[in-house]
């Protein structure tokens, strides 16, 4: 997908040459706009840079002067960061995992054996859940997951997984039907079983979609803050998201440990999304068209 | 009903397979593995709920204890009950004004993009970036803009409505639910119209503007044609997401002043404080039917598409 963007981008570019230049009117106007976006990350570094004597008089845009990072230390203790962040962490990569492998190994087996009632009728189930928004389960879910001691942050890795099952299937199936078929065949004449044939030859094949699915399960359970603040019994246990709401209703004037605070819950998928830019910006494409 | 059915003959098939192997197949107990175990979390995780809350709705159970089903008493006092009248049109308004806005945007932009600019990869990396940003951490930097930035902007300039915060207006405080709504669904929506911009062939282009048309003239009678499913798909998926809208809400003005901006979800999670868990469950399954309505007009919608 981002390669033919790409390529049709250039080859664009290339046609036009000599007989279009820059569009310099467009460029400014992104510009212009390019800073509506940047503005609130600018005042949320800025703020959090601050000493306590020079946030208070709320001004958003001023530079930090002098430098500080009172913020960050007092911010780091008061929501507890290290376990907020681990805890976001491990949700994170167990969404990320089971979406990915869960979905994968459940697709192949629904795409082999699609000739069965059973599979076809399991593929049309899990897809039947594709339209349910978490409000609708939301009141039942916390009542279930009380009962079954899953209030803490491992029912809301599953219930990650389980609500992202759907279209994540639907993803991998479509792209398993793409797939040649003599890849699998030559493996089982070589007298792989079913487990090595999957491990070893479908799912190295599966990689551009399975990026795809980390991409949106990461960015879907790294940013969630409904269902953990509803699942999630023990305060100590919260996500960084939810532990946020700390600074809405106690330090509310300490602005430079708030966003202090807000900066280091942005900062771990900002940052991974410049470092990843290319790679995720076409799995997001994808993603974005398929959905 | 149909959700559980397929779980019924899984357990016959099980058994049955070993009389008929002669059908080519073998039953494989990986396959089997690979699904099954799926199958019955998702199953307690999604389906038992979704049934749970429907079964709930016909009650009067207030979440543990006894109950009485009661029929359809629940859903007729939704229909009187002000609070919700006041969530659904104030959701449904919100969600509509958030997709046109949206839309209008991410479109000018992906416009923007694909045409003849400097620094297309760093614009496009900005532009997404608000995609990866928590919704309620970034409504919370919102919401010291609105009430602490953009007052004193406004006694500066001496405008009367921008003096005091906008989240606490009871007029306006929709507005800031729509502005940072909107700040963080155009990037998804600009990547499906740069995907749909990139989709049309250049020669239209050209042939166009040997024509004489101006730019202007292209954007009208070649683009927006040409890019006419994308925009449904986007409407369509920008309504259904906005009217879950929950994160940005409870960042911003947590549903004031008074319940004045108040989504569906956060009526339903109401169900937990007031003892109205069976009522909420009607509201629930109410919002799950218009969510149901609204993701079959997508199908359609998608199928068309790609019919074409």
């Amino acid at each position: 997908m981002s390669l033919s963007l790409q390529q049709r981008l250039n080859k664009r570019s290339r046609s036009r040459v000599g007989r279009e230049r820059t569009n310099w009117w467009a460029t400014g106007i992104l510009g212009i706009c390019a800073l509506a976006v940047l503005a609130p990350l600018f005042v949320t570094v800025s703020m959090a840079f601050k000493s306590a004597k020079q946030a208070v008089d709320g001004k958003a845009f001023s530079l930090p002067k002098p430098f500080s990072i009172e913020g960050f230390t007092a911010a780091w203790n008061l929501v507890n960061f290290p376990r907020a962040f681990t805890i976001s962490l491990v949700i994170t990569l167990v969404a990320v995992l089971g979406a990915v492998l869960v979905a994968s190994m459940a697709s192949y087996a629904i795409h082999r054996n699609w000739s069965k009632r059973f599979y076809r009728f399991s593929f049309y189930y899990l897809l039947g859940a594709m339209f349910l928004p978490f409000p609708v389960l939301a009141l039942s879910q916390v009542k279930l997951t009380g009962l079954f001691g899953l209030d803490n942050p491992a029912g809301v890795a599953i219930l990650h997984v389980m609500f992202g099952l759907s279209f994540n299937v639907l993803l991998f199936t479509s792209f398993l039907r793409g797939l040649p078929g003599e890849l699998e065949e030559s493996a089982r004449i070589d007298g792989a079983s079913n487990w090595t044939t999957y491990w070893r030859i479908i799912f190295p094949l599966l990689a551009p979609m399975s990026a795809t699915v980390a991409i949106f399960a990461f960015l879907s359970s790294w940013n969630d803050f409904m269902m953990p603040s509803l699942i999630i019994a023990e305060q100590a246990d919260q996500t960084l998201p939810v532990v946020q709401q700390l600074f809405q209703t106690q330090f509310s004037n300490n602005y430079h440990v708030s966003f202090a605070s807000y900066l280091m819950a942005m900062a771990p998928s900002v940052v991974a999304y410049l470092f990843t830019q290319r790679w995720v910006m076409s799995g997001l494409t994808q993603g974005a068209v398929k959905s | 009903m149909t959700l559980t059915a397929p779980a019924k003959p899984s357990s016959g098939k099980k058994h049955a397979a070993p009389a008929q192997p002669v059908k080519r197949q073998r039953i494989d107990a990986t396959y089997f593995g690979f699904l099954v175990p799926a199958l019955i979390c998702f199953t307690i995780a999604i389906a038992v709920p979704a049934i749970m809350g429907i079964f709930f709705s016909f009650t009067d159970s207030v979440g543990f204890g006894d109950y009485n089903i009661i029929g359809l008493a629940n859903y007729a006092a939704l229909f009187t009950d002000p609070a919700i009248i006041g969530a659904y049109s104030f959701t449904i308004g919100f969600a509509l004004v958030t997709v046109v806005l949206t839309n209008a945007l991410a479109f000018l932009l992906a416009v923007g993009l694909t045409a003849q600019i400097r620094a297309r990869v760093a614009l496009r990396t900005i532009f997404v970036m608000p995609m990866v940003i928590s919704g309620i951490v970034i409504a919370y930097v919102f919401n010291f803009l609105f009430s602490n930035t953009l007052p004193t902007v406004g006694e500066h300039l001496g405008i009367e409505v921008l003096k005091s915060s906008l989240l606490s207006n009871p007029d306006l405080a929709w507005l800031s639910i729509v502005i940072v709504t909107a700040w963080q669904a155009i990037p998804s929506a600009m990547l499906i119209y740069i995907a749909g911009l990139m989709a049309i062939p250049y020669d239209l282009y050209e042939a166009s503007s040997l024509d004489g048309a101006s730019a202007i003239g292209q954007l009208m009678h070649v683009t927006l044609p040409l890019i006419v499913g994308y925009i449904g798909i986007n409407v369509i998926i920008g309504f259904k997401n906005f009217l879950g809208a929950y994160d940005i809400i409870v960042g911003l003005t947590n549903g004031g002043p008074g319940v004045k901006t108040r989504s569906i979800a956060m009526t339903i999670f109401t169900g937990f404080e007031r003892g109205d868990y069976a009522y909420q469950m009607a509201n629930a399954t109410v919002f799950f039917i218009i969510s149901l309505i609204i993701a079959l007009l997508q199908l359609r919608l998608t199928n068309k598409g790609q019919a074409k």
